[in-house]
């Protein structure tokens, strides 16, 4: 298929001077021979590939689609996103393992497991199961599994009616919140009551970035198709907003679903895409504005933050460190190492677990190293790829901002 | 809420990380303004070899730049040293070099200053005067006397010992070159690939040992400048003491792991002073009122954000950086915030000549700034770095001098003005 925005994408290859930028700040073919680099697979390889022949090289299938090449290129190439245009076309050609089929599929697996939580769970510890998927799915028996909640976020928030004050925010709770940390989620609609707005949480669904970044990308289309058209009657107006804690679904929503799956001329994403922010996006622009309540209580901890590649893809900077700033007590260890490794299901897949996680050494090194008891990061997957590898807990950084507004008791 | 786009205010922003913007933001934050960095991407400190070149032609070689700068800026009262002042590039290269020894990589420093250029082989072994160094590879000064063994490494394609030893004895050094096969586990060999394993210390013995057998008792040792990301001062002293003889590096083409070692000095040093930096964040217009510039519009996933601040500091370089850029119709536009340029030739006049290697009359083309590096139109902007017109670092050697001393000397400027209006109030 070859739409306007691809040959955009395309077409920004011509802006590569082979200065290395890119390659100097890909964390995956810094740790594993098996990918050469991004300007190496994207710009250059290219070149080389032609609509409708086979795929010339298969090493882009290792690049993780972290997006940090693209965010550092200094010439506008859209290293990242050529990248994963030939990753769907590789999964094309030579085919895509039905492990791929599974594990990008959240809401499948969320509601399978949810009612089986007790036995789900129990079976991603037991160490037979694991081996058993990693022969059968190809799913690394070492991998960071998160454990169903055995509860649904979304039917915590129908329970309730959330405060009706006139100031609005649509909230995009993502699947691992649905299914796997509710309470994450909870506390979103706590902070974001305490400062004075009702929030809408509509019947949503997956934003299908597993999907597109394992090449899987009609079915990508579909799925983030479904969701725009579900969440964009509720920002029709000039007013509301929608506001996501999962740092990647939001940029999915943001960016990468019409770039990356061609899809800008969407109507309904167009908007959701223009009006989605990251919580703590929204948060400092309030605080900006002198509008976010600072009645914190003291947290006296030390915590390492690590700002995940997929919300540095937002072009925003790091806005939870300025949030983080706020709270009285709290030292905050800002982390410099890129990449946990895990890239949503990548550092999940046999063959490429080992890569994920020396891509993660370098910060699990320096969260070590930092003295922090707990880490903050935006995205879950990360999360649990951190917890995995460095056994500290990990959490959003807006558990902070729940704990020092001294919201605990009433979530 | 409205649908509006995000706002955001600051002291001051500055657009452009590389070596200007960089240093300006990390003066403005020391000096207690709240600052953030807008860049496209990262900048020039990764493609340039992390020396500090002041002048280093004018037109023939230059031996002492402190002692030739006043003459230059007499001929060229228009070039940037002429406006940021004599005076004041010293104390950039001093604060600099201060900057580096309280950074983050332990013992790093740099050598040298505006007294004396050091005659420094490039890859190609011809001479580049440069007036601070880094001190790992001052070594390779073609004034000292000793012979020259340049060390290449096999896999990687940036640096040909051969050439750079041939180009050295055909200009009267004594240079010979070894290849030493090493072992990277990487599929597109850089000198960051190399880098990171002389960041390790078992690599780098492994690696002395092999190369001890085949250097001879009177050579200095030259090496790409691969030594290491980490701890790079630790990892020449390791080699100087295993191979006991003096060792050098020499910049290769880029990737360069010197100017990645700035970089991350210069990003360390903002984050120590509260500074923001966000990456990928493209300035792609200004709100403008009457003659000021309220607030630049940056270029984020899904919507715009727009920084609003008292000060602007335009640091995005000239054409090299895609900065300034000349459109069909053969007009120059500066890309971020539209401001009028100077030195582009008129419509009708030549804008290029036939010899590859003279002036081009395009050459000295930037930002139309006033004697105090304001902009032209815009009394609350800055411009620091290749975004000033009037120089050709390239032939003057000159660059990361005007870089340096712009982006200090801005920052210097704004501070000031701060201190001296009741502007400042506290957020």
């Amino acid at each position: 298929m070859s739409t306007p925005i691809d040959e955009l994408l395309r077409g920004s290859l011509d802006h590569c001077v082979k200065c290395t930028i890119c390659e100097t700040a890909c964390p995956v073919s810094n740790a594993t021979p098996l990918f050469p680099g991004p300007k190496y697979a994207g710009p250059q390889a290219e070149r080389y590939r032609v609509a409708d022949e086979p795929s010339v090289e298969w090493s882009v299938d290792y690049c993780s689609g972290c997006g940090i090449c693209t965010q550092v290129c200094p010439q506008g190439v859209k290293i990242a996103e050529i990248n994963a245009q030939a990753r769907h076309k590789l999964k094309r050609d030579k085919g895509v393992p039905l492990r791929d089929r599974i594990i990008t599929r959240p809401t499948w697996l969320g509601r399978l497991g949810t009612p089986a939580a007790p036995i789900a769970n129990w079976s991603l510890t037991f160490k037979p199961a694991r081996v058993l998927g990693e022969k059968v799915l190809k799913v690394h028996r070492d991998a960071a599994a998160p454990k169903f909640a055995g509860r649904r976020f979304s039917k915590w928030a129908r329970s309730r009616t959330s405060p009706v004050t006139g100031r609005k925010v649509v909230y995009f709770h993502n699947c691992g919140t649905e299914y796997y940390e509710p309470w994450e989620g909870e506390k979103v609609v706590a902070i974001l009551e305490h400062n004075g707005f009702e929030v809408v949480v509509p019947k949503q669904d997956c934003c299908g970035l597993p999907l597109q970044s394992s090449g899987l990308f009609d079915d990508a289309r579909k799925v983030v198709l479904r969701l725009a058209k579900a969440l964009a009657p509720h920002v029709r107006d000039d007013d509301t907003i929608i506001v996501g804690n999962a740092t990647s679904c939001t940029l999915m929503l943001k960016r990468e679903a019409r770039e990356i799956l061609g899809l800008e001329d969407d109507p309904d994403l167009k908007l959701v895409s223009e009006r989605t922010y990251d919580i703590c996006e929204f948060l400092l622009e309030l605080h900006d504005r002198g509008e976010l309540k600072t009645d914190f209580q003291p947290v006296e901890e030390t915590v390492a933050y690590h700002a995940p590649c997929q919300q540095q893809g937002h072009w925003i900077g790091k806005p939870a460190l300025e949030l983080l700033a706020l709270v009285p007590g709290l030292k905050v260890a800002e982390m410099d190492a890129r990449c946990c490794g895990i890239a949503g299901t990548y550092g999940l897949k046999a063959e490429k677990y080992d890569v994920a996680m020396a891509v993660g050494a370098n910060l699990f090194e320096q969260i070590g190293a930092s003295g922090a008891e707990s880490v903050a990061c935006d995205s879950e997957t990360c999360r649990w790829q951190i917890t995995h590898a460095t056994q500290r807990p990990s959490v959003h950084p807006i558990d902070y901002l729940h704990r020092a507004y001294g919201l605990d008791g009433a979530a | 809420m409205s649908a509006r786009t995000p706002q955001l205010h600051y002291d001051a922003v500055v657009i452009g990380a590389g070596t200007a913007g960089l240093t300006a933001a990390v003066r403005l934050a020391e000096g207690g303004a709240r600052v953030c960095v807008l860049a496209k991407g990262v900048g020039s400190t990764h493609l340039a070899p992390g020396t500090i070149d002041v002048l280093g032609y004018a037109p023939e070689r230059v031996e002492e730049p402190g002692a030739a700068l006043p003459g230059f800026i007499a001929e060229h009262p228009d070039h940037p040293y002429a406006l940021i002042g004599a005076d004041a590039i010293g104390p950039a290269l001093q604060w600099f070099a201060e900057r580096v020894e309280q950074g983050p990589l332990p013992g790093y420093r740099y050598v040298g200053g505006l007294d004396r250029n050091q005659l420094l082989p490039t890859a190609v072994g011809v001479v580049r005067p440069s007036a601070l160094v880094p001190e790992t590879m001052a070594g390779g000064d073609e004034r000292v006397r000793e012979a020259v063994c340049v060390v290449g490494m096999r896999p990687l394609r940036d640096f040909h010992a051969s050439l750079c030893a041939a180009n050295l004895s055909h200009n009267g050094s004594s240079a010979r070159a070894v290849e030493a096969a090493v072992e990277v586990d990487r599929a597109d060999v850089n000198s960051v690939g190399l880098a990171r394993r002389f960041d390790d210390p078992a690599w780098r013995a492994a690696f002395a040992a092999k190369l001890a057998p085949v250097v001879h008792a009177e050579e200095r040792v030259a090496l790409p400048a691969v030594l290491g990301l980490r701890d790079p001062r630790g990892a020449w002293e390791d080699l100087q003491q295993r191979l006991g003889r003096g060792v050098f590096e020499i910049p290769t083409l880029p990737p360069s792991v010197p100017g990645m070692r700035m970089f991350e000095i210069l990003k360390a040093a903002l984050r120590a002073a509260g500074g923001r930096l966000v990456l990928g964040a493209e300035v792609i217009g200004a709100d403008r009122a009457g003659g000021r510039i309220e607030a630049v519009r940056a270029h984020a996933s899904g919507h715009d954000v727009h920084y609003h601040a008292r000060w602007f500091v335009l640091a995005t370089g000239g054409f090299a950086s895609g900065a300034i850029s000349i459109a069909s119709d053969w007009t120059a536009h500066e890309n971020a915030l539209g401001l009028p340029l100077r030195g582009f030739p008129a419509p009708g006049q030549p804008r290029f000549v036939a010899d590859y290697f003279a002036e081009q009359p395009m050459g000295r083309t930037g930002v139309a700034v006033d004697g105090s590096l304001r902009a032209e139109g815009a009394e609350n902007v800055f411009v620091a770095g290749a975004s000033l017109p009037g120089s050709l670092p390239w032939k003057e050697g000159s660059g990361d001098g005007i870089a340096l001393a712009s982006g200090h000397r801005v920052a210097q400027a704004v501070l000031d003005a701060e201190a001296t209006s009741n502007l400042r109030t506290p957020a």
